[in-house]
């Protein structure tokens, strides 16, 4: 910072010295003043590219930069060699901020490590760091601090604050055996907590080590850059040699002014041979990308699961747990012969209340009345349950059952399951029980589409009707009902085999049985990863809380990210061809090079940057 | 033959093209499986035959120096 400072000042009076004409014209006067910002400056870059050629770094940015700026001297074109010296060093020192905003950015977002956990130990609360903490033990935490480990409340009751994993701001409230996530803040009271893992494998840990392994995989573009840099400043210092020697030899060996002309324009070739705008920024794009990503709860495994994401066109939803709660919930009551709604319930919860049916469990946990007692309970198997209750004879089960006592002719409903109840040997009526949708799939699906994914597929074991009025309820294209666990697969493959392979394909589900589906498309979503190890293995990118809506904006946040890493490879590589094609004939010199270098680094770092407001 | 992987952070390495050098010039070193160093992570994943694991990460942090002089592999 200083030597810069101090450079820009000794420049500036060097130049206005020189420009009044007070410097003596001789060329050693001139040169001697010009060296001392040159050296200021230069110094640092020229140790180190000394230094590098010893360790056999030929092309190396540092050496590159000393030939240009020393052949600049030899020509007499002083003022340049200082300028193109400080605008390097500007843009390095940018580069450096910048890289280190985006760093501390990533980790800011992911603010979830816990630093202490306070242990019960010997009938004293300790503060010992999380990882010494062990299974069983008893941790408190305070309202504001961070939960450190995952566990159950044993007492106490609390709001937590769940933002930092799932990117979800509102509140979730829990009490006494419910399960809580470490990386949660607790909001409101204290509360005790036994430890159900180890530090290590808690979802913290989890979460961290997926997101610090995901710059591991890289995305074709980083490695298209990378290959490129790799023969793009060898090809450009060829091209220097070749143009400061072979138009000289051919146009006039013996003049001098010819020689120095071409030097020059070799020396602005060499000034422009360093790939840094593209080496830094793209993969600063990505990285900022899955940053981002993180902090709204969307966690992806690596940069080129952001390339898929960006490409997809196709999403393939399992129906169960992903679009629906996965839990049964009363849609209808519909009863006739002269009772009432509320009675029909009554009897059916009232005989169900001792079942563990899905259907049963889910007309007892609906049902907020009173329960009458019964007796003489039976099960019948397949059938449902018939018992006396309040000295009626009370069936409640399935159309079999009905059939069973002699009543025939009841309507089927076709998008729910449905119990029936009858009271001694009369119809009483239905009700209708169907998996719940999700409140946000619906609008979740038609975000999907406006992010660009053209069709939306739901794969489901479900009987057809059922899901056919869940797939009309959300909007979804297409739809294969009634399959077998292994149809789901058979399924998938067949969507992959229909489409082009750069049309990719997406599979969303919440991790439990479809591990191979998941692993199988181009990208694997599993939703609702918080506390799932089998979704985080899987996946290749997990959704930490179960919102639909979170989908579009990954699809969203991918394209976004693809579009600024194809900007700045596109205006890079324009812009340094511009230079090189306008320095070979000489129109721009080596202030429009390093411009053509640094400059426009800076402008694609800064670009990159941008996604971090998004 | 049993293989380690350790993650080592690092300091200073300016750009993906060196990353990329330094993954290199370590990958040809005999025993190593696999090597990954992340510039935006300042990371070195190394995995390496367990038996020479020390060694191999001398050597590996000598031809780190050797790209880029003023990075370092932080040895815990």
């Amino acid at each position: 910072m200083i030597d810069i400072a101090l450079s820009v000042a000794l420049f500036a009076a060097v130049t206005a010295i020189d420009g009044f004409g007070v410097l003596p014209s001789k060329w050693f006067w001139r040169l001697g003043a010009y060296l001392v910002p040159y050296l200021v400056i230069g110094w640092r870059v020229l140790f180190r590219a000394a230094r590098n050629i010893v360790n056999g770094q030929i092309f190396d940015e540092n050496f590159l930069m000393c030939i240009a700026t020393v052949g600049a001297l030899v020509i007499g074109e002083y003022p340049e060699a200082v300028f193109v010296m400080l605008f390097y060093r500007v843009g390095e020192l940018f580069e450096q901020i910048a890289v280190g905003k985006s760093r501390r950015s990533v980790a800011a977002l992911m603010e979830i490590r816990p630093d202490t956990a306070t242990v019960l130990r010997g009938g004293e609360w300790v503060t010992v760091s999380p990882d010494e903490v062990a299974i069983g033990e008893i941790i408190s935490v305070k309202a504001g601090e961070k939960i450190p480990l995952d566990g159950e409340i044993i007492e106490g009751a609390s709001a937590l604050n769940t933002v930092a994993l799932t990117g979800e701001s509102l509140p979730r409230e829990v009490s006494v055996g419910d399960k809580v996530t470490g990386g949660c803040v607790n909001m409101s009271g204290l509360i005790k907590i036994r430890v159900s893992c180890e530090f290590g494998e808690s979802t913290v840990s989890k979460i961290l080590r997926l997101v610090e392994s995901a710059t591991d995989s890289k995305s074709k573009s980083e490695n298209f850059i990378t290959k490129f840099a790799k023969y793009y400043t060898p090809a450009v210092v060829i091209c220097a040699a070749v143009l400061a020697v072979l138009p000289p030899l051919i146009l006039d060996p013996s003049s001098a002014e010819v020689w120095r002309d071409w030097v020059y324009r070799a020396m602005s070739f060499l000034v422009i041979s360093c790939p840094c705008a593209l080496v830094i920024s793209v993969p600063m794009t990505f990285f900022g990308g899955i940053g981002r990503a993180s902090a709204d709860g969307i966690l992806i495994k690596g940069s080129e699961y952001i390339e898929t994401l960006a490409n997809c066109s196709t999403v393939v939803f399992d129906k169960t747990g992903t679009l629906t709660e996965g839990r049964f919930a009363i849609d209808g009551v519909h009863a006739e012969n002269g009772f009432s709604e509320k009675e029909i319930l009554q009897f059916a919860a009232s005989v169900e209340v001792g079942s563990t049916h899905p259907i049963a469990r889910a007309v007892c946990s609906d049902f907020d009345g009173e329960l009458i007692p019964v007796s003489h309970l039976e099960e019948l198997a397949g059938r449902g349950i018939r018992a006396v209750c309040d000295g009626k004879a009370v069936c409640v089960g399935n159309a079999r059952l009905m059939a069973d006592i002699g009543i025939s002719g009841i309507e089927k409903t076709a998008r729910a399951s449905a119990v029936y109840v009858a009271v001694d040997g009369v119809f009483g009526g239905r009700i209708e029980v169907s998996d719940v949708i999700k409140s946000d799939a619906a609008d979740g699906i038609l975000k999907l589409k406006h992010a660009g994914i053209r069709r939306t597929v739901m794969l489901t074991g479900d009987r057809r009707e059922i899901a056919q009025s869940v797939a009309d309820s959300l909007g979804i294209d297409q739809l294969s009902a009634e399959l077998l666990p292994d149809g789901k697969m058979l399924a998938l493959e067949g969507l992959m085999d229909g489409k082009s392979t750069n049309d990719k394909l997406a599979f969303v589900g919440d991790g439990i049985n479809d591990a191979p589906a998941l692993a199988r498309a181009d990208v694997g979503i599993a939703m609702g990863g918080i506390g799932s190890d089998a979704a985080i293995e899987a996946a290749d990118v997990v959704i930490m809380d179960d919102k639909v809506a979170k989908l579009s904006r990954a699809v969203e946040l991918s394209r976004r990210t693809i579009r600024i890493v194809r900007e700045n490879i596109a205006v890079v590589l324009f812009v340094k061809a511009a230079a090189l094609v306008l320095g070979a004939f000489g129109i721009t010199g080596m202030w429009f090079a390093v411009f053509a270098d640094v400059g426009i680094s800076v402008l694609a770092i800064l670009n990159s940057l941008k996604i971090f407001r998004m | 033959m049993a293989t380690v992987r350790k993650i080592f952070e690092m300091d200073g390495v300016d750009c993906a093209h060196c990353a990329a050098k330094m993954e290199e010039s370590i990958r040809t070193l005999d025993g190593v499986t696999y090597v990954n160093i992340s510039f935006m992570a300042q990371r070195m994943t190394l995995e390496a035959e367990e038996s020479k694991f020390d060694s191999i990460l001398k050597k590996a942090v000598k031809l780190c120096r050797k790209v880029d002089p003023d990075c370092s592999v932080i040895i815990k």
